[in-house]
Parts: C-alpha cells; sequence; structure tokens
C-alpha cells in the first residue's frame, strides 16, 4: 500500500511491521512524533507490545538492553542530545551482543541550541559497536528498518543498529512510502530467536568481570561479527530485493559512478540533491557521479577503494566536523586509501551544519571546484566549510 | 525448641569474591533464601558486581544480568517488560544495587521505575559508602564518617552531611511496600521477603550491610554492629505497607559510642560529635514513631 508519510511515520510503521515484544523511548526534537505515533498504535490495538515510558534516553536503552537479554526483540528512537546521553549503554548493548535496533533523528549538538539536521550525533557514536545505516529517504528510512533487524538477529552477527534519518528533511518531510504487507515482513523476519538468553532453566551471568587474559578476546569476537556484516548487508539487500522489489546497493550506493571521473561522496538527503546535479551535468556531458555511504559502521573501505581507482577525483560531502581535524568521513576515506597504491586528490566540503540548506546551486559549485582539481590532478586545499557568512558574500553565493 | 525459619536451600554457592565479613555477600545469601530459583537478577556497578567472580565463573544459581550504574531500575523494568510480551507472570524480577547505585546516580531510574508501578523488586544493600571504588561517600554516609573523600586530615574534613533519608524518597512514590532491612536480623528480612512476594507493584528493601573494609572494622564483628546499627537508632528497621508505616524492632536504646568506637572511621570523632548524631538519630527515631502512630489512622485508608 503507497501512503504519503513523513520520515518519522515511516519508522513508526517501520517499528510496527517488525513487531517489537518491547519498546522504550523518550521524547526528543525532532523524533517526537515516533513515540507519539507509537503510543497511537499501542492505544488503538494495532501494536502489541511492552511499551516502557522511561525518564531518560538513558533508561531508555538500558531497558532495552535488559529486555533483549531476555531474547525478546526491542526498539529504540532518539535524537542527537539522547543520543549522546545513550553514548555509555550504547557500548553495553554491542559488549552484550545484543541486537537493539534503534532510529535515530539525525539532529545538531548544542549549544547553541539547534533541532536541526547534523551528523555529529551519529559520528560521535562511531566506536560503540553499531552498525550504521543512513538514509536518504523515507522509503529507506521504512525499508532499512525490517533489514536491520534481519542483519543485527543474524547469529554471525548478534550486534545492534542505528538508522540514522536526517532531522526535518526526513523525520518531517511527506513523501510516497511503499507499505509493505505484514505477511510478507513477517515472512522475510520470522521472530527472532536467541542464541542465549536468560533462562531459569540455564541460569548464566551475562556481562560479568573479565580478567585481561580473557577481555581482548571478546572485543576480537565482536570485530569478526562486524565483519561478518559487511556480507550480511549485501546478502538481506538482495533478498529484500527478491521479495519486496527494492534495493539500496549494499554498503556503498553508486549512482552513475561507472564511467565518472569525479564523483561526490558523502551521506543523507544531500545525496538526493547530488543525484539532480548528477543528472544535470551529465545531460552537459560531464562525467561526474554520486556514492552514497549508505552504510558507516562497517565503513565500506573495499568499495572505497575501488571506486578511487576508476575516478580523477573525489569530493567529500559532510555535515559533520570533527574538531581539531577535519571532516569524519575525510579521515577515514583517507586511512581506506593509503595502503594502496591509489594516489587521487580527495578534497572535503563541510557544508550544511545545523541544518543550512544545501541546494543543487551549491553542488553545482563544488562540481565546478572539484572538476578543476580533477583535471589539473592537482588540490588547493584539502578542506573547505562551504558557505560561510564570513560578511563578503562567498565565491559560492550563499 | 525454637524453631528455624530460614530456608536450609543455598541458592548462592560457596567460592565467591566478597571480603570477610562482607554485610552485603550476607544480605544476598539470605534474599536469595526467601526469592527462590524462579528469579531473574540485574546488578549494575557496585561491589556485587565482582563477588559472584570472574567469567566464567559465578557464585549464583540464577540468572544474572551485569549493568552500568545507574541504570538499575530501568533494567527490571526492562526485564519485566520483556517476561510480560512472553506471558511469564511468575518470575521474580530483582533489583540489586548499592547505596551509591541508588540513592546517587541511579535514583533517577528508581524513580521512573517505581513511578510505572512495574511488578518488580528492588533491593538497595547499604554499606555507606562507596567500597568497590575504594571508599568514597555517597550520599548514604552518615553524619562525622571517614571516608578516602572526606579524610578528616586536620581540619576535621569529615562527611558533613546526615545520611540521606531514601526511604522517605521511596515512600514519597506511594509505592505498595518499602522496608528497612538488617544482615543481623536475616528471618525478619525472610519474612518481609516473603511478604513483598505476595504483593503486585513495585517493592523496595533497604538493607543495612556493614562492610569491614571501608568502616575500618573486625570482620567478625559485622553481625553486632548491624545490631548495634538497630540498638543505637542509627539504622531502624520497619516497612511501609500501603502506606502504613511498622518498626518491626524497638530494642532497648544502647549507647551510639559503643557503636561507633568499634569501626575506625568514626574513630575521631569527638565526644560532642557523638552526642550530636545521638540526638540526630534519637530525633529521627522519635519522627518515625510519630509516623507509625500517625499512619494507623484507619481514614487514611490505603495510599496504594
Ligand atoms: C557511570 C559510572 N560512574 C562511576 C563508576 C565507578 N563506580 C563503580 S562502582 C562505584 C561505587 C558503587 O558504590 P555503591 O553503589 O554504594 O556499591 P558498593 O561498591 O558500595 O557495593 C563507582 C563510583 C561507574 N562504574 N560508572
Ligand atoms: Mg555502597
Amino acid at each position: 500500500m503507497r501512503k504519503v508519510v513523513t520520515g518519522n511515520m515511516a519508522a513508526a510503521i517501520g517499528a510496527k511491521l517488525c513487531k517489537p515484544d518491547v519498546i522504550s523511548a523518550y521524547p526528543i526534537t525532532p523524533q517526537t512524533t515516533i513515540v507519539e505515533y507509537i503510543a497511537d498504535f499501542v492505544a488503538d490495538g494495532s501494536l502489541k507490545t511492552q511499551y516502557v515510558k522511561v525518564e531518560s534516553e538513558h533508561s531508555a536503552m538500558a531497558a532495552c538492553i535488559s529486555a533483549s537479554n531476555l531474547g525478546v526483540r526491542t526498539f529504540t528512537a532518539t535524537s542527537s542530545h539522547g543520543l549522546l546521553l545513550m553514548h555509555e549503554m550504547l557500548g553495553w548493548a554491542s559488549g552484550a551482543r545484543l541486537p537493539v535496533v534503534m532510529v535515530n533523528v539525525n539532529r545538531a549538538i548544542g549549544p547553541p541550541w539547534s533541532v536541526w539536521v547534523d551528523h555529529l550525533d551519529a559520528i560521535m557514536q562511531r566506536d560503540t559497536g553499531w552498525i550504521h545505516i543512513f538514509a536518504e529517504n523515507n522509503q529507506e528510512v521504512l525499508d532499512s528498518m525490517i533489514m536491520m533487524y534481519k542483519i543485527c538477529e543474524d547469529h554471525d552477527v548478534l550486534l545492534p543498529g542505528m538508522i540514522h534519518e536526517d532531522a526535518f528533511y526526513l523525520s518531517h518531510t511527506s513523501e510516497p512510502v511503499d507499505i509493505p504487507d505484514q505477511s510478507k515482513v513477517d515472512e522475510f523476519l520470522p521472530k527472532y530467536k536467541a542464541l542465549v538468553k536468560m533462562d531459569l532453566d540455564n541460569p548464566l551471568g551475562f556481562g560479568s568481570l573479565v580478567m585481561p587474559d580473557n577481555y581482548m578476546e571478546f572485543r576480537y569476537k565482536i570485530a569478526l561479527a562486524m565483519d561478518n556484516v559487511r556480507e550480511k548487508i549485501i546478502e538481506v539487500d538482495a533478498d529484500f530485493k527478491r521479495l519486496f522489489g527494492r534495493s539500496y546497493g549494499g554498503m556503498l550506493d553508486l549512482y552513475r559512478c561507472e564511467d565518472a571521473e569525479y564523483v561526490l561522496l558523502g551521506a543523507g538527503t544531500t545525496a538526493s540533491t547530488v543525484r539532480e546535479v548528477v543528472d544535470e551535468l551529465r545531460e552537459q556531458g560531464k562525467k561526474v557521479g554520486l556514492a552514497r555511504l549508505r552504510v558507516f559502521r562497517p565503513f565500506p573501505y573495499e568499495e572505497i577503494r575501488k571506486l578511487a581507482r576508476s575516478v580523477k577525483a573525489i569530493g567529500v560531502f559532510e555535515r559533520a566536523f570533527a574538531f581539531g581535524y577535519m571532516g569524519p568521513f575525510m579521515a577515514e576515506i583517507g586511512g581506506a586509501l593509503y595502503n594502496t597504491d591509489i594516489r587521487i586528490p580527495i578534497k572535503d566540503y563541510i557544508i550544511g551544519l545545523g541544518g543550512r540548506d544545501v541546494r543543487t546551486k551549491h553542488i553545482h559549485a563544488i562540481f565546478n571546484d572539484l572538476e578543476k582539481i580533477a583535471n589539473s590532478g592537482k588540490l588547493d586545499k584539502e578542506l573547505k566549510w562551504f558557505g560561510l557568512n564570513d560578511g563578503n558574500r562567498p565565491e559560492e553565493e550563499m | 525448641m525454637a524453631k528455624l525459619t530460614i530456608p536450609k536451600e543455598e541458592i548462592m554457592s560457596p567460592g565467591h569474591m566478597g571480603c570477610q565479613g562482607c554485610g552485603a555477600t550476607m544480605a544476598m545469601r539470605y534474599a536469595l533464601k526467601a526469592l527462590g530459583k524462579k528469579t531473574m537478577i540485574s546488578v549494575p556497578a557496585c561491589c556485587w558486581a565482582i563477588i559472584p567472580g570472574a567469567w566464567p565463573n559465578t557464585c549464583m544459581q540464577i540468572p544474572m544480568q551485569y549493568t552500568a550504574f545507574e541504570v538499575t531500575g530501568a533494567s527490571i523494568s526492562g526485564i519485566r517488560a520483556a517476561l510480560d510480551s512472553q506471558g511469564m507472570q511468575d518470575v521474580n524480577v530483582v533489583g540489586w544495587a548499592g547505596d551509591g547505585g541508588t540513592v546517587d546516580i541511579g535514583i533517577q531510574a528508581l524513580s521512573g521505575m517505581i513511578e510505572r508501578g512495574h511488578n518488580v523488586i528492588y533491593i538497595c544493600y547499604d554499606n555507606e559508602a562507596y567500597m568497590n571504588t575504594g571508599i568514597q561517600r555517597s550520599g548514604s554516609t552518615p553524619y562525622g564518617a571517614w571516608t578516602t573523600t572526606t579524610p578528616v586530615g586536620t581540619t576535621e574534613y569529615w562527611e558533613e552531611g546526615q545520611k540521606k533519608n531514601l526511604m522517605e524518597i521511596v515512600v514519597a512514590h506511594r509505592l505498595p511496600y518499602a522496608a528497612t532491612a538488617s544482615v543481623a536480623y536475616p528471618e525478619d528480612f525472610i519474612k518481609k521477603l516473603n511478604k513483598c512476594l505476595e504483593i503486585p507493584g513495585p517493592k523496595f528493601f533497604q538493607v543495612y550491610a556493614p562492610c569491614p573494609t571501608g568502616w575500618k572494622s573486625s570482620p567478625e564483628l559485622s553481625m553486632d554492629l548491624a545490631r548495634k546499627a538497630v540498638t543505637t537508632r542509627a539504622f531502624p528497621i520497619y516497612e511501609v505497607e500501603h502506606g502504613k508505616y511498622k518498626i518491626n524492632r524497638k530494642p532497648e536504646k544502647t549507647p551510639l559510642s559503643e557503636y561507633l568506637m568499634l569501626q575506625g572511621r568514626f574513630k575521631h570523632l569527638p565526644e560532642k560529635e557523638v552526642e550530636f548524631l545521638d540526638a540526630h538519630y534519637e530525633k529521627e527515631w522519635k519522627a518515625l514513631l510519630k509516623l507509625e502512630e500517625m499512619t494507623q489512622d484507619e481514614s487514611l485508608g490505603n495510599f496504594m
């Protein structure tokens, strides 16, 4: 069934379709409507779940973790400061190998207060042992939730996962979304079967003290599980396509990259704007493309290496900045390419922080800049804060 | 012939890692005897995260999950929700946290849990400081005590605040059952646990648990100290059932100094400070007697 819904409604419907046994969440702008829609579903009887209305995001994640330890499916949603408050418990979920799934609405971190999109909240959770998927549109929010449970609950994985949606551009913007049939979702996503769980007949301790002679092995197993995720994502994406007719390109979503000479690489809704500009420039005969960083953890370094071999330059667009260094994606891409013979220029464009609009004209300006770099093979500078209000109108005419 | 009412079955195996004379360890042993094997437990950071032993060993014969310091209340809500989602109502869900994890960092999650009315039992074992991290003060540390963050020094830099009245905070939530207990009165503790198993909704215990390591007392004195805490009125044992207070033991008062001076943590206290503390405990005791009397009023009915 096709419906016109916001990203938050898509997330709430996604939660309903995946039938979590326990949901625990706490409101924060712009995630709030997710918790409200879920409450409506519970109130009208269309969602049978234990809805634990906690007093903080920290407790929301703690309740999900403790419930998940009993082998039941759990869900939560948050944003920005809420995600930061959860941080301690995020590590607990992955360390305890629990497939908790969450939707995070990407929002800037204050002060100054801002409720608009920015990816730093997600980036700050990079090393927590969670799988990270950035959605580009509302359909992908919903579809990724169904796929995420399937990936996380796989016994070769058993890790938690979060789906990121851009504040307002997705959370509060309505788009047509195909709502899959419950029966098909049930077929694709059977009930979660835990490998071990809290069980009166087999009383075990979960998460106890481990001495230095064993701790490393626990961490290593998480690393292996995270490596398994790469294959699983591709496998689940293909299965999903077979059943629902939609695919998201697995780890790195490539658009018109086959013969591209220079490409833009980045995550979130900006990718849609880039897609449009790619089409316009292709009309003009320019060989451009988009590589959408759909999966941030595990990082698609192989896919990026492969792409980098075939292009002359890469521009990275990112809605986050890692203070004291550069854009977080840029740093990671540099790391992915260093131990190879690939030596192409890569330029980092910091854009749209705190919800600043990024329009097609801005992407055109970035592609123009990148074209010069691709043709000359020379990088003027590694990093550009694109379109700052610095008093004199910048060359991009913000 | 006296009849022993403490169940024989041991649900905690020997071989734990608690210190000699550890009140927290005794409290768990007694609690499990009352709770039985149909129990799941969640334990945050505290000495009890260490006492069961390091992986892959455990002295516990019930499923136990370890969790972060401040989340016991939320954790047991999660366990209860998971059990409810599977239609498993007949499992006791227990949160077992130290005083620091309860009166300080975990008080928010505790409050949320009680307010949600979850059918769980929260047990705080109170050794009056952060012992696991090496004896730092907590909100439950009594006035005058030495800890490593109230080290007395040469400037009377001891704990300046009175012990936080956790029971009043908990009772203010109007929950069906809350009680204090002491390892020196195990039959009383077990009786009250058995009673609370029959009461639906959130239940709360604060169990006095001497810590020889942190209190600088002899391990063999732990029971004696726990008893003296009751007889000196430093830690009265009482229960609040549906809002009605009942003091479970009203022994002859014994001198406070006899209790304090067995513990290195109070040895520095001058006479007038002991008197000051004694007066404070006496005042609290009188208030407790009044609460007991007042809440017997039938017209009040049940709070919950
Ligand atoms: C968020 C966080 N802050 C601090 C700590 C360090 N920590 C672990 S146990 C503990 C003290 C526990 O005190 P209490 O709850 O009274 O239990 P006890 O150790 O006395 O048994 C502290 C401060 C932690 N684990 N997590
Ligand atoms: Mg303590």
